[in-house]
């Protein structure tokens, strides 16, 4: 009876065998980082707006406060994007002809507002609380990066959940004294570890992980 | 090691009257004819054709449930408050159940050196792979969000928490599996030397490649033969503790929640003989039949219904023994919630189904105390039918009469199936017949070569062997 | 499950165990009982109740054909989110041009504005979302609220926000602008000019906007022959009547019920409807606390349909509406304020004047602290008779005050509506005006108001929705919702309240000023511009020049600091109407015989009630109503003849609990034909346990034609045999059967307890000799009983308490919750099935004999255990405990295995079996509260201790660097709770409220023995019964 294989199928069958089981690893492997990647996450990607506006002019520029424009990012769950009014505060004077911000002034014009991209957004089963995060001592940089250096903003952060969880789980590594949290030019000092315990303390920092925390 | 191919003479007490495992006059020979010759020879039958019709249609009726479950929502079903668990979860016990037969049959017979465990073990062990596929159909399905039952699985996802290990649902999830894959694992190694046989007498080029594919290059040297022993043996030894581990932990679905009713420690016996019952109700329900129509009376002779019988009989005690605890505890507790819901089987708007299972599963069995009974086949097949029904109530019994009148009187509701429910559940019968008609057709549904080692001349084929193995 | 020794015999099923004892229970075991046929230990229900297993399949009744391509792709986008990897798609964000400087993104507002409903308003505090009102509770500052609220006001969004509502203004059918109706109106207006307006009739609801009135005057003043007629279904003709009767005048009772010792209540469901029904529940459970048993007070009910005011009577009396005017006439010859002899005469049975002497001699021991309160539903002699007997108590003053009425003109409605009719069908009238109502439904059968009205040249309907009425006008004129337009009114006190809008009205429509204003001289004038400069004239010293006339002074700085402080506040100071002396007709009203008004005394009795979720049908729509269990008997979307145990056993009718659904969920009804006074009208039947023998109840409200896609076609229209002269009840009826059966979706068919104890109940004497006397039988087992490390609450620790003896069951807790929390409406079908979604639901539960048993309510929420059988079930971890002990339900993490349901012994858990939400309806979107992931299919839901609540105020707390002070944190049901039966806080702060009360010694656990530590725990109940008559 003739032979229905080549030897090399042994071989291949071998190899078959247990590539099969480092193939499978390898693609689950592969699956967790895709969904860690940017393109899941859209972490550093900065975004496309109806007007090109610039953090990094604004803030390190002409060194705007946060709370310039983000008004109620200290009362309220919603940090706040500015209406244009404010935009006109000053660009009714500079570069009040500027063809880029025609844009702005027809919507002051006509009462139309501008519809922004949004950056930064959760899923809307998730209950993110701006003001208690600031009066707590997280600053603003902790979690958007260091907006003065992008010229279109981007989300600095994953926002996955692991990641919140991070921060919510060890506080301390993370939380710096209140009256530094709008600087966008805050390091942690050396000994963030000993100050963030200390900071822990002082403000009654709770390591809030139950779900109601957020999910509701 | 090939200690296990040396056939056990007959227990004396089995005496003259016991037939044998094999019928008389048989040579290696014919047994292998008799046995590929139905996967390749023979004409199939056509009563294989018309099943198989009945079968893919119903397979179909599945589908279309399925799907239209997966568009709409549980809602479809008849499940509601306080009955959010149904038909679903009884159809998963049940096939779970049945199941078991396949892997005692052939692990523990194999330890416990049954002989007459060859000519079933192998469409037995088939049997349980198929039931355990359409058990877990149910589980998955069941959920309300099935897209991501995923979540099940302990793995560093990006929300960064882990499932919850207390609840007998995760314990599901490991011991299905597990007793899938073993299930498997056991099946195809068993099923290697006759790929192999299959292989070499398939007349057409495309059967020789399919199969010796599958045969993984078997040759059937002292070298294949010794390691396969181990393998098998080894496997055996791995699926013993899972026949009684996996309903074990299925019951505690049920025993670990605090429903009257549920909250049982009786259940993990009660579930495994009762898996074991229903398990062996189901082999007679497709031996009787399969023999017959493709006249394998000599392979599977009335010595093994007889023997298959004589186990249905011993669970079906133990079944038995588990009502009765359940109803003497739920008085002897003085327990108002366990009394009442005793009571509520009994005598509540479910208590035909109640008294039906009885029937079913403690009376019927009965009829198999006379050995008359035991070795007439169309007799059996009634019997083992009715007790499959029967485990089918029993389940549905405890998951729905215990749900349905629970603590508060306020809450208390009925649970009416739909005709999704319906379609769901007899879907996968079309769908677990279709694959064990198609697995009759193109695989030995007796193992060969284990045949021919209970063959009287098998004795010398052994000593050449051994000897063999001493050069 | 931990053995309990106490409970009852094991083989003992729910329809035996009246037969054996319990000593768990205070009372003999035979007391606790299920359903009628239960009661009676028929066989034949037994056969029902244990049907066989349905063999035939049913196809599902699921509207599938609505769900369409959207939720195919749905299920299609979801299964492709198998790999997890789908991004969210990208969204917009849009800020404002001009921020109104005070609002600050993303913390509500609450804005102070008040609900018209029969003729008085109930102030309110309306959270507002960017602009969007989201919910509504009770103003603390109003007198007629408290910071209460009823179920109309919580339901009153969804009725903002109701795609249903009319949106266009139409003539005929064909839309129109604004400016072309006013052309017509003012072309026909010339027209009246020189007939003095002779043609022209106006018809309106009870007004008691003093604007409105004063906008009607000038109009009146202006065509002084034309007609106001007025009629509101929802209305008090006979307390009006009453009035008359005794004082001569229309005056108000205003009742003192914190002053009362001693109240009967004839017919009167003052609790729970009426106006001032708030504030008096409120008065009313302040004095039932056992704690302060001097003060507890007592409560006599003789009444016909049982009400929740009667399942808090210490001792009720079911009576047919004629018995209870043969009593009144009793209980006021007892009192001696009509002779003695005639008592005889009544007609009243020995047992019932037994009982009276007793009342009375309670009444008599507590002159000046005693009182005396007429229903609607009884005739206005019944009303002169209460009024006579308070003042011969002394309770004048005291426990009562009269004063001028709220309402700007009252009416005898009835007779007025009539006058109307006979113009109209004498051709006098030519132009027909109606401002709201629904009067082509709402009118008696025998006014033929459609065939009337066909007769008129120009018909103007301004109403919520294009119905009944609209279908029989030319013009059709979307009306401004009460959130949406000024006006004001007054509440049950007098007490003026200004109505501010919320938001700008969603379809173009107009307030009733706005349409007046049309028929004045200035036609173009907003209702602001009218609301206030009524207003400013009022201050300025109220002399009622025609609005239109005299321009307005120029608005005084001080004015305009007090409207201010008026929207703030949400009520006028020193509006409150004041007392008046009155002098009764005694002699006058000891002449009255009773039933001298009837025509006949024979036959069934046939009683018409307002709905308790639709009113007159002017709810129909609101899927949240239509879907709320009604008190006592749990049934949604339907009304029904409710009658007698009796008889219903005589004439063999009968409800089954069915196989879909069963004994909650689907109940199968007989349908009975009604004939009475020459009209039939077929309906369901439902015997009702202390629903008084030969006399049957049917609720207005439903059978509506042309409500919207909610409420047209649910139920059966009463008002098909309504006659004006009997508004409320009227003897000669006759009930026969069909044969044919009906499906009725009802929540609870199942009131017997099977003696698990879930409402304790003693007397008060019990209390008093051994307060644990409730404890008795129902022992907690250690908390070492569980296998788990038992919880550390170092911070806060939430729990509620729930006083059984408090709540009256009025259901605005449940209401209150589903606009909280965003909780669907599913549908009749869905309620069948047994799957209503309501996150707290009021259980209610009966003792005693069927023709005469006590009804206790029981709401449950999710008890938040602190062993959560649900918790280590779960197996993705979806519910799990908070560190405050909270049992989080975590929406977005069930994969919806429904274990947690089936180990949930409260059976408090929510599953969404099918996508039940709507998430294509744009108004509805509007209405949703943001603070709370509106769920979609799939996922388990529960209550939550309304912690979007919590969380808001524990971060304005942490910012404050604070804890959170007791009663900061309301919950959704315990802020509507008008009883104040359900009270929220911090048990890790013993002097919180809820920490006090649940150390009291009525507390008690929900089925404590399972040892599930309740964190909602319940006040027994104790009752205050009358020693001579005994329990």
């Amino acid at each position: 009876m003739s032979q229905i294989f080549h030897r090399s199928a042994n071989t291949i069958a071998r190899v078959s065998i247990f590539g099969a089981v480092f193939f499978v690893a390898g693609l689950l492997g592969l699956l967790a980082q895709i969904n860690r990647s940017p393109w899941v996450t859209q972490a550093r990607v900065a975004r496309e707006q109806p007007i090109q506006f610039s953090h990094e002019r604004h803030v390190a520029g002409n060194g705007l406060d946060c709370r310039y424009c983000h008004t109620s990012v200290e009362d309220s769950p919603f940090a706040g994007i500015p209406p244009t009014k404010t935009c006109m505060n000053c660009h009714s004077q500079i570069f009040s002809a500027s063809p880029y911000l025609e844009p702005v002034r027809l919507s002051f014009r006509t009462d139309r507002p501008i519809a922004w991209t949004r950056v930064h957004d959760l899923p809307d089963f998730v209950y993110f609380n701006h003001s208690i995060h600031v009066n707590k001592g997280v600053g603003c940089t902790t979690c958007h990066g260091q907006v003065d250096r992008m010229p279109l903003m981007w989300q600095e952060q994953s926002l996955q959940m692991e990641w919140c969880l991070d921060c919510h789980r060890n506080p301390e590594r993370y939380v710096r004294p209140r009256e530094a949290v709008f600087r966008v030019d805050y390091v942690p000092p050396a000994n963030q570890a000993e100050l963030g315990r200390r900071l822990v303390a002082d403000y009654h920092i709770q390591k809030l992980t139950s779900c109601s925390t957020c999910h509701r | 090691m090939a200690e296990h191919f040396v056939p056990v003479e007959d227990p004396p007490s089995a005496g003259l009257g016991t037939p044998p495992v094999i019928a008389p006059g048989y040579t290696f020979g014919t047994v292998t004819d008799k046995i590929s010759a139905i996967v390749l020879t023979r004409k199939t039958p056509r009563g294989w054709y018309v099943g198989f019709g009945i079968a893919f249609l119903l397979t179909m009726v599945l589908l279309v449930s399925v799907s239209y479950l997966l568009v709409e929502g549980i809602g479809i079903w008849g499940n509601n408050q306080p009955v959010g668990w149904a038909f679903e979860i009884t159809n998963f016990v049940w096939w779970i159940g049945i199941g078991h037969a396949g892997t005692l049959i052939s692990a523990i017979l194999l330890l416990l050196r049954q002989t007459w465990r060859t000519s079933i073990n192998r469409f037995a062990e088939a049997m349980t792979l198929f039931a355990v596929a359409c058990a877990g159909l149910f589980p998955a399905l069941h959920t309300g969000r099935p897209w991501l039952d995923y979540w099940l699985l302990p793995y560093p996802n990006t929300m960064g928490i882990w499932p919850q290990f207390r609840s007998p649902i995760m314990w599901d999830v490991f011991a299905v599996s597990t007793y899938a894959t073993v299930s498997f694992l056991f099946w195809f190694v068993g099923l290697l030397p006759d790929l192999a046989t299959l292989r070499d007498r398939s007349q057409s080029k495309v059967g020789r490649f399919v199969y010796g594919l599958l045969a993984m290059g078997w040759r059937g040297s002292a070298r294949h033969w010794h390691q396969y022993d181990t393998a098998y043996l080894l496997l055996a030894g791995l699926a013993t503790p899972l026949v009684v581990s996996v309903h074990t932990v299925v019951s505690f679905d049920f025993a670990v929640a605090i429903v009257p009713g549920w909250h049982t420690t009786i259940f993990p016996p009660y579930f495994v003989a009762g898996a074991i019952y229903s398990g062996f109700a189901m082999v007679l329900t497709l031996a009787i039949p399969i023999r017959a129509v493709y006249g394998l009376e000599d392979f599977i002779t009335t010595r093994h219904l007889e023997n298959m019988a004589k186990v249905m009989l011993v669970t079906g005690l133990i079944v038995a023994y588990g009502y009765t605890v359940e109803a003497f505890i739920a008085w002897y507790s003085g327990n108002a919630y366990e009394g009442f819901m005793i009571w509520n089987r009994i005598t509540g708007p479910y208590r035909s189904l109640y008294w039906a299972l009885l029937f079913c599963n403690v009376l019927t069995p009965q009829v198999l105390w006379f050995r008359r009974v035991r070795k007439y086949a169309p007799g059996l097949f009634v019997v083992s039918l009715i007790v499959n029904v029967g485990m089918w109530l029993e389940r549905f019994v405890i998951v729905v009469t215990s749900l349905h009148r629970d603590f508060l009187p306020s809450s208390w509701g009925m649970y009416r199936p739909t005709i999704w429910d319906w379609g769901t559940y007899v879907g996968t019968i079309g769908l677990f017949v279709a694959l064990l008609l198609l697995f009759l057709r193109f695989l030995p549904m007796i193992s060969i070569f284990e045949m021919r080692t209970i063959l009287p001349a098998a004795k010398v084929d052994e000593d050449v062997r051994e000897d063999l193995r001493v050069i | 499950m931990t053995p309990n020794p106490e409970v009852p015999n094991p083989y003992v099923g729910g329809d035996r165990s009246r037969e054996v004892s319990d000593p768990g229970s205070r009372l003999p075991r035979e007391e606790w009982w299920r359903t009628l046929d239960e009661l009676a230990d028929d066989p034949a229900f037994r056969d029902r109740l244990y049907n066989e297993f349905p063999s035939e399949i049913e196809a599902i009744a699921d509207p599938v054909a609505r769900r369409t391509f959207l939720k195919l792709m749905g299920a299609s986008m979801a299964l492709a989110g198998v790999t997890a990897c789908t991004r969210q798609p990208a969204e917009k964000i849009v800020p404002y041009v001009r921020q109104p400087e005070e609002i600050v993104p993303g913390r509500p507002l609450f804005y102070a504005t008040a609900m018209p409903l029969g003729g008085v308003v109930t102030g309110l505090l309306v959270e507002s979302h960017e602009g969007r009102p989201t919910k509504i509770e009770g103003n603390p500052l109003h007198p007629g609220s408290l910071g209460a609220s009823d179920v109309f006001a919580q339901a009153a969004v969804l009725g903002l926000y109701d795609p249903d509502r009319s949106q266009t203004l139409t003539n005929l059918g064909d839309i129109r602008p604004w400016s072309a109706f006013l052309g017509t109106i003012r072309a026909a207006l010339s027209a009246q000019q020189p007939l003095k307006g002779a043609g022209l009739r106006l018809l309106t609801e009870s007004v008691s906007s003093p604007t409105l009135a004063a906008q009607i005057h000038e109009a009146l003043e202006r065509f002084p022959a034309a007609k106001w007629h007025q009629w509101d279904p929802a209305s008090h003709d006979n307390a009006r009547a009453g009035a008359k009767l005794a004082f001569g005048e229309y005056l108000d009772a205003q009742y003192l019920l914190d002053g009362a010792d001693i109240i009967v209540a004839l017919d009167a469901d003052f609790l729970a409807c009426g106006p001032g029904a708030l504030r008096y529940a409120r008065d009313f459970s302040a004095r039932r606390r056992p704690e302060r048993a001097d003060r507890m007070n007592r409560l006599y009910a003789f009444e016909s349909m049982p009400t929740s005011t009667g399942s808090r009577a210490d001792h009720r009396l079911p009576l047919a509406p004629r018995e209870i005017e043969r009593t009144a006439h009793a209980l006021a010859a007892a009192i001696g304020i009509r002779p003695a002899d005639s008592a005889t005469a009544l007609g009243v049975s020995p047992a019932l004047q037994k009982t009276l002497t007793a009342v009375a001699k309670d009444l008599q021991a507590h002159r000046g602290a005693s009182l005396v309160i007429a229903g609607d539903g009884q005739p206005p002699a019944v009303h002169a008779l209460a009024h006579a007997m308070n003042d011969a108590l002394g309770n004048v003053g005291r426990t009562v005050v009269y004063t001028s009425t709220v309402e700007a003109a009252p009416v005898d409605q009835a007779q007025s509506l009539r006058d109307l009719v006979a113009d109209m069908n004498a051709g006098r009238v030519d132009l027909l005006l109606i401002v709201g109502g629904n009067p082509a439904y709402t009118a008696p059968a025998d006014l033929k108001i459609a065939d009337a009205m066909a007769k008129v040249a120009t018909r103007v309907h301004l109403s919520l929705y294009d119905d009944e009425t609209s279908a029989l006008c030319h013009w059709q004129i979307p009306e401004a919702h009460f959130l949406e337009a000024w006006s004001d009114g007054r509440a049950y006190d007098g007490t003026v309240s200004i109505i501010q809008p919320l938001i700008a009205p969603l379809y173009g429509g107009k307030s009733a000023h706005e349409l007046l204003a049309a028929m004045s001289d200035r036609p173009e004038r907003s209702g602001y511009d009218i609301v206030r400069e009524h207003w400013q004239r009022e201050r300025a010293g109220g002399q009622t020049a025609g609005t239109g006339a005299s321009r307005p002074a120029p608005p005084r700085p001080e004015f305009d600091q007090d409207w201010r402080r008026w929207l703030h506040d949400g009520v006028v100071p020193d509006t409150k109407l004041a007392a008046k002396t009155v002098t009764v007709r005694t002699d006058a009203i000891a002449r009255f015989e009773p039933g001298a008004n009837r025509a006949t005394q024979s036959g069934v009795e046939v009683c018409f009630r307002n709905d308790p979720s639709t009113l007159d049908g002017r709810f129909a729509n609101n899927g949240w109503l239509q879907e709320l269990p009604k008190p006592i008997s749990r049934l949604t979307w339907d009304n029904a003849v409710f009658v007698s145990p009796a008889m219903a056993e005589r004439l063999k009718f009968d409800n089954t609990p069915s196989w879909q659904g069963g004994e909650h969920g689907q109940i199968l009804a007989s349908v009975v034909e009604i004939r009475y006074r020459g009209r039939t009208v077929k309906g369901p039947v439902f015997p009702l346990p202390g629903h008084p023998d030969n006399c049957a109840t049917i609720h207005l409200g439903y059978g509506r034609t042309r409500a919207g896609h909610v409420g047209t076609g649910a139920g059966f229209n009463a008002n098909a045999i309504r006659t004006s002269d009997a508004l409320w009840s009227g003897a000669g009826g006759e009930i026969v059967t069909t044969g044919d059966t009906f499906s009725l979706a009802c929540t609870q068919y199942h009131h017997l307890m099977e003696g698990r104890g879930m409402v304790r109940a003693v007397t008060r004497d019990e209390f008093e000799k051994n307060p644990r006397s409730i404890h008795e039988g129902h022992e907690e087992p250690a908390r070492t009983m569980t296998l788990y490390p038992e919880h550390q609450y170092e911070g806060y620790k939430w729990g509620m308490s729930i006083d059984v003896n408090a709540c009256i069951g009025c259901n605005a807790c449940v209401v209150g919750c589903q606009a909280e929390n965003n909780i669907p409406v599913i549908g009749k079908d869905q309620v069948l099935r047994g799957r209503e979604m309501h996150w707290i639901r009021v259980d209610s539960y009966y003792r005693g004999p069927a023709d005469q048993p006590e009804t206790y309510f029981q709401p449950v929420p999710c008890m938040h255990c602190e062993n959560a059988p649900c918790e280590p079930v779960c197996p993705v971890g979806a519910t799990v405990h908070s560190d405050e002990g909270l049992n989080d339900m975590v929406y977005n993490r069930c994969v919806g295995t429904r274990y947690c349901s089936n180990n949930c012994p409260y059976k408090v858990r929510r599953f969404n079996f099918l996508l039940y939400q709507d998430w294509n309806t744009p108004s509805l979107k509007l209405m949703r509260n943001p603070d709370v992931s509106v769920r979609s299919r799939g996922v388990m839901e529960k209550c939550t201790y309304c912690v979007q609540r919590i969380n808001a105020a524990k971060i304005d707390a942490e910012k404050a660097d604070r804890r959170v002070a007791d009663g900061e944190i309301k919950t959704a049901c315990q802020q509507a709770c008008p009883a104040d039966a359900i009270i929220f806080g911090d048990l890790n702060d013993p002097k919180s409220r809820v920490a006090q009360l649940q150390a009291e010694t009525r507390n008690y656990s929900l089925l404590a023995d399972l040892n599930t530590r309740p964190r909602t725990t319940y006040l027994a109940a104790v009752r205050n019964v009358n020693p001579e008559l005994g329990d």
